[in-house]
């Protein structure tokens, strides 16, 4: 991988198309799979991903030379990146698989992640991505990425602060006990927490813009990655249903019922 | 089987907010011997009363008494939540016959004052009464208890594809009952029609008790003179809403909105025209935010703020909705629309924003459904929702703000702001006068100026809040004096002891 020119920097957001997260789930009756065919938008940490890469760009100006983003996906994914792209990224690559195929999985997506950023005459000093998809709450892609290029990784980031200069970044990172800051050099791996920011709405002009933005349309094969699964899902069910309560007239019909849930010693 | 008839005459004094009305209320007041009645045939949990056998704390009848704004407040003793259509009748029967006065009573969140007593006439709330009783899958068509909250019924119609064909800031706690007694508008109107149109059929209990059935699931009933109409919109005065047979809409497969900005407020109408030309049987709403209103929602955290360049040199907004059967042919209406709008010799918009997931969907519209309660957290808020030319509305929102401000009273300690906001393709303005404390100066100098400005319009005083308490003396600036004198006709016929709602809708 060629070493980038010092102070300018090129920001890889790959994002995900789901299903979107306001929809109610439904399991399909051969419980392999859920109802897909519902309404689907960027995976939530993945659009704050696109504007931190777009608020960078505010802050630090030219000194943020490009924002790619990417996406592994059915052809429908194209309206992901269109998203992305009038949010504020430059360009798109979509990386096109089938309708009928298999959603890619972690390790699969890290790997066409990388053969990707080897492919970039620029390279690659900073990737933007969300801590998890909403569909399969893997959160593994950053990290495998992360230990397939031997970069160092800063997940979970609510704040993220880039020097050009010195070509390192600032990370405060969400843990279980509280927030905890990383020094890194770049090239890194950040991945989103949901308070990093809020995501912007697109605008008109933005809009506008975007659909005359490049993207370029990539396959598997041309990457040089095998795509298969190597997880088999057994079975997918809903969680078991909740019972609802009642409303009781008096404190003496409140009593018998709890006599008779037994809650209560028969006295 | 009762005793003395008092007539209630209200001195002036207790009327400060509306100086113009004294109404003569003829009605009994509840005694003891009624509410112990009233245990008798209803559930314990169904009677709330201060009076004994039952005794409940004052402080729990509060929220029947007091309207949403805080503005009306009632005394009544006695607040009754029935669970059957059978006790509403008992109830009512027994109230004409000793000439008690009912106010009937749904999620209590209208802006006139009608849902709540002005004395202490007794408390009817439906709110127990909330189950969905049917509905057919194949025709839409649902059936329901007027307590029905209007988002439960929507939530209801979700696995079903339908939607309700009214929607209102409101939603989440008013109820069906309620929106036809006061035929309630909303956001969908335009789309979707009125509740004339919408509702099917209606089971009433009348002032004298009895239960007046008609439930009809028929879309097409052209038998004798159509009764329900006199009902939708009678704001409880001819009669109780027990129930309600309501034609929902098949729910759209795709649904988008974008808030445009504009950079003044001519740009409107040439607006609506163009969108309605372009988009055609997918718009579902139209709505105009004005530049004061807009902030205020922002302010108060209603829904996520526009970018502050995309805002910037806005007179004001509009909210345009689209609903339709595929999401493919929206967008590209809806596309081909904003491109056009963008790229016009002469743009109608400075720019605008469209949402791109569901979350953003929700939260532009928060902005508009938001503003009502961001104006009651900013102060007190003097409504007027009228329908005048959509043409006007921006002169009507700066010449009453000229006016406040000619009579001193533009200040901090007074009228705050003057925002306008509303239903552009129903030709619907909600003019709100926002002050720091409600004042008899402040009424004075907005009534009669601005049910006088709308009659110069030949506008409505009233386009969908209805009459209450609040705009009773206004009736005359909008229909004519033989109009009212047959409403009053009407209301003798069906309520001779004048029990049903008094002093509400007819001066």
């Amino acid at each position: 991988m060629r070493p980038t020119p010092a102070r300018l920097l090129n920001i890889l957001v790959p994002v995900k198309r789901t299903i979107d997260y306001a929809v109610k789930i439904r399991v399909n009756p051969d419980q392999k799979g859920v109802d897909l065919n519902v309404k689907h938008s960027m995976n939530p940490f993945d659009e704050i991903a696109v504007e931190e890469a777009v608020r960078l760009r505010e802050k630090l100006k030219d000194e943020i030379k490009s924002i790619k983003v990417v996406t592994i996906g059915p052809p429908k994914s194209i309206e992901t990146l269109r998203t992305a792209l009038a949010m504020g990224a430059d360009s798109a690559i979509h990386v096109e698989i089938p309708d009928s195929a298999p959603a890619p999985e972690p390790l699969g997506v890290a790997k066409a992640l990388r053969a990707l950023i080897e492919k970039q005459k620029d390279g690659v000093d900073l990737v933007i991505m969300g801590k998890q998809a909403i569909d399969d709450d893997a959160g593994q892609t950053g990290q495998m990425l992360a230990g397939l290029m031997n970069w160092p990784q800063a997940t979970f980031a609510s704040k993220l602060v880039v020097d050009p200069a010195t070509k390192e970044a600032n990370v405060t990172q969400e843990i279980d006990g509280g927030l905890q800051e990383v020094k890194a050099k770049l090239p890194l791996i950040v991945t989103t927490d949901l308070r990093l920011n809020e995501p912007r709405y697109a605008s008109l002009p933005n809009i506008m813009k975007a659909k005359k933005k490049p993207i370029e349309k990539v396959s598997p094969a041309d990457l040089g990655i095998d795509l298969t699964p190597r997880l088999e899902t057994i079975k997918v069910a809903e969680p078991p249903k909740r019972q609802g309560g009642g409303k009781v007239e008096s404190v003496d019909e409140l009593v018998a019922k709890l006599k008779e849930a037994g809650f209560l010693s028969k006295s | 089987m009762f005793t003395r008839s008092v007539a209630h005459r209200i001195p002036l004094r207790a009327f400060k907010r509306w100086a113009h009305t004294t109404p003569t209320m003829n009605y009994r007041s509840v005694t003891e011997e009624d509410v112990a009645h009233f245990a008798k045939i209803l559930a314990p949990s169904s009677v709330l009363s201060t009076l004994a056998p039952v005794s409940t704390p004052a402080s729990e009848l509060s929220i029947y008494n007091n309207d949403w704004m805080n503005k009306y407040h009632g005394k009544s003793t006695t607040v009754l939540r029935p669970k059957t259509t059978k006790e509403v009748s008992e109830i009512v029967k027994w109230c004409n016959e000793r000439r008690i006065a009912i106010v009937p009573q749904g999620g209590n969140t209208g802006l006139v004052g009608g849902g709540v007593p002005i004395i202490d006439e007794v408390i009817l709330n439906l709110g127990n009464m909330n189950k969905i009783r049917s509905f057919d899958p194949v025709s839409g068509i649902i059936v329901a208890d007027s307590g029905c909250v209007l988002e439960a019924m929507s939530e209801y119609l979700v696995p079903h594809h339908y939607i309700m064909p009214l929607d209102l800031g409101a939603k989440g706690s008013c109820q069906i009952g309620g929106n036809v007694s006061t035929n309630a508008g909303g956001l969908r109107l335009l789309r979707y029609g009125s509740l004339h149109g919408s509702v099917l059929g209606l089971e009433v209990v009348l002032p004298d008790g009895t239960i007046l059935d008609q439930l009809s699931t028929l879309r097409k009933d052209n038998t004798g003179y159509d009764l329900k109409q006199l009902f939708i919109g009678a704001e409880g005065t001819l009669g109780v809403v027990t129930g309600v047979s309501i034609l929902s809409a098949p729910a759209p497969n795709a649904s988008s909105n974008v808030m445009l900005a504009l950079p003044k407020y001519e740009n409107v109408l040439p607006l609506f025209r163009e969108v309605k030309r372009q988009l055609s049987e997918i718009l579902s709403a139209f709505e105009f935010i004005d530049r004061r209103a807009y902030e205020l929602a922002v302010k108060h955290g209603q829904g996520r703020a526009l970018n502050d360049e995309d805002v910037e040199g806005a007179e004001c907004f509009v909210l345009v909705e689209t609903s339709g059967g595929k999401r493919e042919h929206d967008e590209e209406k809806l596309n081909t629309l904003l491109e056009s709008l963008m790229e016009a010799d002469e743009p109608l918009i400075n720019t605008g924003v469209l949402s791109q997931s569901p979350l953003q969907f929700s939260q532009l519209w928060a902005i508009r459904e938001g503003i009502t309660e961001a104006v009651s957290k900013e102060g007190k808020a003097y409504k007027y929702d009228i329908s005048i030319p959509v043409a006007s509305f921006k002169t009507v929102v700066d010449t009453t703000r000229d006016h406040l401000q000619s009579k001193g009273l533009l200040r901090d300690d007074a009228v705050k702001h003057v925002v306008g906001y509303g239903h552009v393709g129903d030709g619907n303005l909600h003019l709100n006068i926002v002050a720091a404390e409600y004042s008899p100066e402040i009424e004075s100098a907005l009534e009669p100026f601005v049910y006088e400005l709308v009659q110069s319009y030949k506008g409505s005083v009233s386009a969908e809040h209805g009459i209450g308490v609040m705009k009773t003396h206004a009736l005359q600036y909008s229909k004519n004096a033989t109009s009212i004198d047959l409403m009053r006709r009407i209301k003798t016929l069906f309520d001779p002891n004048g029990i049903m709602n008094p002093g509400k809708v007819l001066p």
